[in-house]
């Protein structure tokens, strides 16, 4: 046994699969007890929050201890975030076709010879012929946010006195504050989903959650899938025919089509994440059972069985002794690939729909549900399915590495040579 | 070492039917794929003797060990056990009908449960034998003086897997099994084709003299005409599921009658001859 564990750790396949897997469990572990925030707490007000660190915009304005000036080329800087490359290669169009620059003597590199050239030279009143009314719209408001990022007299602060505003201080435009400073402050790494909820905290506990999913249903179903598989191997005719019996109807009724049904049957107030866990699990016995079958029948014949039986040992106790110990390690594949199967099984129930039904708890599939609904996708918040798409992804990978290794261990005949 | 073999043949006391088949059947599958591996076979076998089924490989040997072992059903006929006719409709009566007739079979690298330790194997005969309450120490008495029998030492293989045997060593600790068992009958399922020849004689000596030790009638399966008549009083003669021929295994081999005996008979160069163990 220990041997054999050695065995294990000594394929790469397996390793690899291994270190994956923990990084993710581990990460999905840690992670929420030094997130500063619950994986279900809505944080931002706004859907889809961008990932990016949030400092508090009073606080920075009302921070006078570090404050510091800085020689940076801020107003160019500004520039560069206000205007797209597209916005500035129209300025330089206008600026040559209307305002008398030759071709060529501008670039949308040379950002600051390109403004001051617009600011001396375009007329928001020239009516170009031929020009669009739309087009002309867009260079006057062009021309306002490049009026308006050039702003450098700073920000005058008032407050609510007793009578009226009473001025109480003004912002350099060259002032700098440390962000350290600012009392109030958050990052959010992967931004925030539809609730406002840090996705990356969410995303852990979804993992944790699908995780356990994907245990419930795989227990359950090698669970079920083991003990029929022995008893129609073993103990063959009626009960064998019987177990087959069943086994070809969840076959031919394909599993999904069968999650479907019982899943819409369950009234969605009684569906939490336990009970769809079990409801996967009881549909995807099947398979499990099949292959196990198949194995005990060709294990029933061999002699050290016979002399079992010729030992006087009842059928119970040569199941458990000496039927059960050899196909124990393929037990253990199937369960590893129930368990993938089970977390996939979840989140395509989940997509449709069908999955868990409550905001509380976050699973994978939820979160898609979620993203998908809220149209994430139109709305360009990757980060709302993303890391999801991802999560699923390295996981059952990282799973059937695990199987892939575990099998050449057990099946010498499909190693590498 | 052959002289004490001869004596052997010479003080065999035929006794009662232990063990009757008649119209013996069994037939695999059916439809396309159906197979008769017995066909209808009659036999009778009596106590003390040492009786040989010789066929070629698929000639259905193991089909009616398993048949007169109760591990398979058989599909037509009646066996009786002790002139009385068999009966294994419950656990409980194959228990009983198991203290009478044990086996040791063709491939020792099968028989064992690799998962348990050589101790468990005859602690458990141990235990069937009605011996359960014994002490410890009595125990591994009993075990020391079954491996010893069979010319191993118990202390040498206590807490060993049967991995760690070879194939010689497995098969003579399945004699010891039998040791331990005391059972009044022994089908041997060609227990010397799957070891290395150097054991063979060891092996099949110590089968003869467990023969006498525990006086039991031994069923003993080959392939090997030379042997069986080396080692056995009655010959049956087995082709495709059929005896074609059974007798005194000196009538058998120096008269025989079917061509399929001759057959066998003529693949063997020396069979008249002084047979000299250290070939078998
Ligand atoms: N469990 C089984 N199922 C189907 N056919 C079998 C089975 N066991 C044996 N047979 C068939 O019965 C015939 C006799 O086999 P067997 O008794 O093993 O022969 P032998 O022991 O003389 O070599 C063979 O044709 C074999 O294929
Ligand atoms: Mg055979």
């Amino acid at each position: 046994m220990l041997h054999q564990i050695k065995q294990v750790f000594r394929s790469p396949k397996f390793i690899v699969g291994f270190i994956i897997f923990m990084i993710i469990l581990l990460m999905a572990i840690f992670y929420p007890l030094i997130s500063s925030v619950g994986p279900m707490q809505s944080i931002s007000k706004a859907p889809f929050t961008a990932p990016g660190t949030y400092v508090n915009i009073e606080d920075a304005v009302r921070d006078t201890g570090g404050q510091l000036t800085l020689e940076l080329p801020i107003v160019e800087n500004r520039i560069e975030d206000a205007l797209t490359a597209d916005e500035k290669q129209k300025m330089i169009t206008w600026l040559e076709d209307n305002g008398g620059v030759a071709a060529g003597e501008l670039s949308a590199d040379d950002i600051e010879t390109l403004i001051n050239t617009w600011n001396s030279t375009y007329d928001p009143t020239l009516v170009v012929q031929g020009m669009l009314t739309s087009a002309r719209e867009e260079y006057k408001r062009i021309d306002i946010r490049v009026k308006s990022v050039l702003s450098v007299t700073g920000v005058t602060i008032a407050e609510q006195g007793e009578d009226g505003l009473e001025v109480t201080g003004t912002i350099d435009y060259k002032r700098f504050i440390n962000v350290n400073d600012v009392a109030n402050t958050f990052t959010f790494p992967l931004g925030a989903d539809n609730f406002g909820r840090d996705v990356l905290t969410e995303l852990t506990s979804a993992i944790l959650t699908s995780l356990r999913v994907g245990l419930i249903a795989g227990l359950i179903a090698t669970a079920i899938g083991l003990a029929l598989g022995l008893l129609a191997g073993y103990v063959g005719g009626l009960v064998d025919n019987l177990i087959t019996f069943i086994t070809n109807l969840f076959t031919v009724i394909p599993s999904f089509v069968l999650l479907i049904l019982i899943s819409n049957s369950i009234s969605s107030s009684a569906r939490g994440v336990e009970v769809v866990a079990m409801v996967i699990g009881f549909t995807a016995w099947p398979w499990t059972c099949r292959s196990v079958r198949s194995q005990v029948i060709s294990l029933r014949n061999r002699d050290h069985v016979n002399l079992s039986k010729l030992s006087g040992h009842s059928m119970p106790k040569i199941i458990l002794r000496d039927i059960l110990p050899y196909v124990a390690s393929y037990v253990v594949m199937a369960l590893i690939l129930q368990i993938s199967s089970g977390i996939l099984a979840e989140a395509q129930l989940s997509m449709l729909g069908l999955g868990p039904s409550t905001t509380e708890v976050a699973t994978l599939g939820l979160m898609m549900n979620w993203s998908q609904k809220f149209s994430a996708w139109q709305v360009g918040a990757w980060w709302a399915f993303l890391p999801v798409i991802l999560s699923i992804a390295f996981i059952s990978f990282s799973l059937n590495l695990m199987n892939t290794g575990l099998d050449q261990v057990f099946n010498p005949q499909l190693r590498d040579s | 070492m052959s002289e004490k073999m001869s004596e052997n043949k010479v003080t065999i006391k035929k006794g009662d039917s232990v063990l009757k088949g008649v119209g013996i059947t069994r037939v695999f599958g059916y439809g396309k794929s159906r197979n008769v591996a017995v066909d209808k076979v009659d036999f009778d076998f009596h106590a003390g003797e040492v009786i040989s089924i010789v066929g070629e490989s698929g000639s259905g040997k193991t089909t009616i060990a398993k048949m007169i072992l109760g591990l398979i059903g058989v599909t037509e006929g009646e066996m009786y056990y002790n002139g009385q006719p068999r009966d294994i409709s419950s656990h409980k009566k194959k228990k009983e009908y198991w203290q009478g007739i044990q086996a040791v079979f063709q491939d020792p690298f099968s028989s064992f449960n690799i998962f348990n330790k050589i101790d468990d194997l005859l602690i458990d005969c141990i235990n069937l034998m009605g011996m359960k309450h014994k002490s410890q120490e009595e125990k591994v008495e009993m075990m020391t003086e079954a491996c010893s029998f069979v010319n191993l030492k118990y202390a040498e293989l206590t807490n060993k897997y049967p991995f760690e045997l070879s194939g010689g060593q497995m098969q003579r600790l399945m004699i010891a099994r039998i040791f331990l068992m005391k059972p009044k009958i022994l089908i041997a399922d060609e227990p010397t084709s799957m070891v290395d020849a150097c054991s063979r004689a060891t092996i099949l000596d110590m089968l003869l003299k467990l023969r006498d030790e525990i006086d039991m009638t031994i069923i003993f399966i080959t392939h090997d005409i030379g042997l069986a008549y080396y080692v056995s009083d009655t010959v049956y003669i087995m082709e495709h599921g059929k005896f074609v021929e059974s007798g005194s295994a000196e009538s058998v081999i120096i008269t025989p009658q079917a061509a399929y005996t001759k057959r066998l008979i003529s693949d063997v160069p020396k069979i008249h001859e002084e047979w000299d163990l250290s070939t078998v």
